[in-house]
């Protein structure tokens, strides 16, 4: 019954299978945007316990972590703003409809 | 100034209560069930995060090797915060509802910060609820807010690309697992420290001061900008 790195990998690998399933399928953007928040999320997950198991207190992995916490969050904040930019524009955030850069 | 018209007036009226007959069945359905799940959600968080701490070590300033490796407790709670973010990130998945999205998120990233916690990253699990949870999720929140008629408007995919997707994401999965079951680790059986946040600020001004101010610089240009791309149009 020990936990081992194995169990949190596996953990992460099915948060990241669930994030990329949203992206795939959700036509709502800011949808999107929470797909790729479970992304993130299963990466940092995957951070912390390479770096819980493989190199206990070095807290690389949790620095990075932390790095990719902060860089989630100032994407969000861009991505919400485009989204409402669009939605002002097109008045919908359905991702087909907004085709005008297409060639 | 506007004319009165009887005639006008009626038609707007059955207008508007023709369109409104689906929306609010709907929205009624979904007010019945939203705090139902929602209790549901706060009071797992509530248990594993009470089960959590309880099991944490008194004297965080002692170094722990995490519960004992091979405790049942250890085997227990993980099973216990592994099982909870699964659960939420198969109901994002699945969730048509972009408030239930939300909300099912909002489960995933506690549990996320639980799993920190038994991973023995304290201040990682504290900036996970204090951030993800308290920042970013409420940004998400108001984003759907701003971005929708109603926000129970649901935009659905055809059912071949839900069908594909899943093929593709279950395919994913098995790999990874099989992958992960065949690799052996070369596991650094360390000593790991309890309380990391001393550490974690050296290691900060230290090794990645260039990364940490770089990072700084990035928020400031993100603010500015975001203030920018929402501001209202003269």
């Amino acid at each position: 019954m020990t936990i081992g790195l194995t169990h949190y990998l596996v953990v992460a690998a099915v948060l990241f299978a669930a994030g990329l399933f949203t992206m795939m399928t959700k036509r709502n953007a800011i949808g999107i945007l929470i797909g790729v928040e479970l992304v993130l999320n299963s990466a940092n997950v995957n951070l912390v316990a390479f770096d819980r198991y493989l190199g206990p207190g070095r807290l690389d992995g949790q620095i990075t972590a932390l790095f990719v916490i902060v860089l989630a969050a100032a994407e969000a904040a861009l991505a919400v703003g485009i989204c409402i930019n669009v939605y002002k524009n097109l008045s919908t955030v359905d991702v087909d409809t907004a085709t005008r850069l297409q060639g | 100034m506007r004319t009165f018209c009887p005639s006008q007036c009626d038609q707007s009226v059955e207008r508007k209560r023709y369109d409104r007959r689906p929306l609010a069945s709907a929205r009624g359905s979904d007010r019945r069930r939203c705090p139902l799940l929602a209790a549901c959600i706060a009071t797992w968080l509530g248990f594993s995060s009470t089960v959590v701490w309880a099991s944490l070590p008194t004297d965080m300033a002692q170094s722990t090797k995490a519960a004992a490796p091979g405790g049942l407790l250890e085997a227990f709670l993980f099973y216990t915060v592994a099982g909870g973010v699964v659960l939420s990130a198969l109901g994002v998945c699945i969730a048509k509802n972009i408030v239930r999205m939300a909300v099912w998120l909002f489960a995933g990233l506690g549990s996320v910060a639980m799993l920190y916690f038994l991973l023995a990253a304290n201040f990682l699990g504290a900036i996970q609820l204090i951030i993800y949870a308290g920042g970013t999720l409420v940004l998400l929140v108001f984003g759907v807010m701003l971005t929708s008629k109603s926000p129970w408007v649901r935009f659905d995919p055809p059912k071949v690309e839900l069908i594909a997707a899943a093929v593709v994401c279950l395919a994913l999965v098995v790999s990874l697992c099989t992958v992960l079951a065949r690799t052996v680790w070369s596991s650094a059986e360390g000593i790991v420290p309890g309380a990391t946040v001393a550490a974690f600020g050296e290691r900060l001004l230290t090794t990645y001061l260039v990364p940490f101010e770089v990072a700084g610089v990035l928020l400031m240009i993100v603010m500015v900008g975001a203030a920018h791309l929402a501001r209202q149009e003269e």
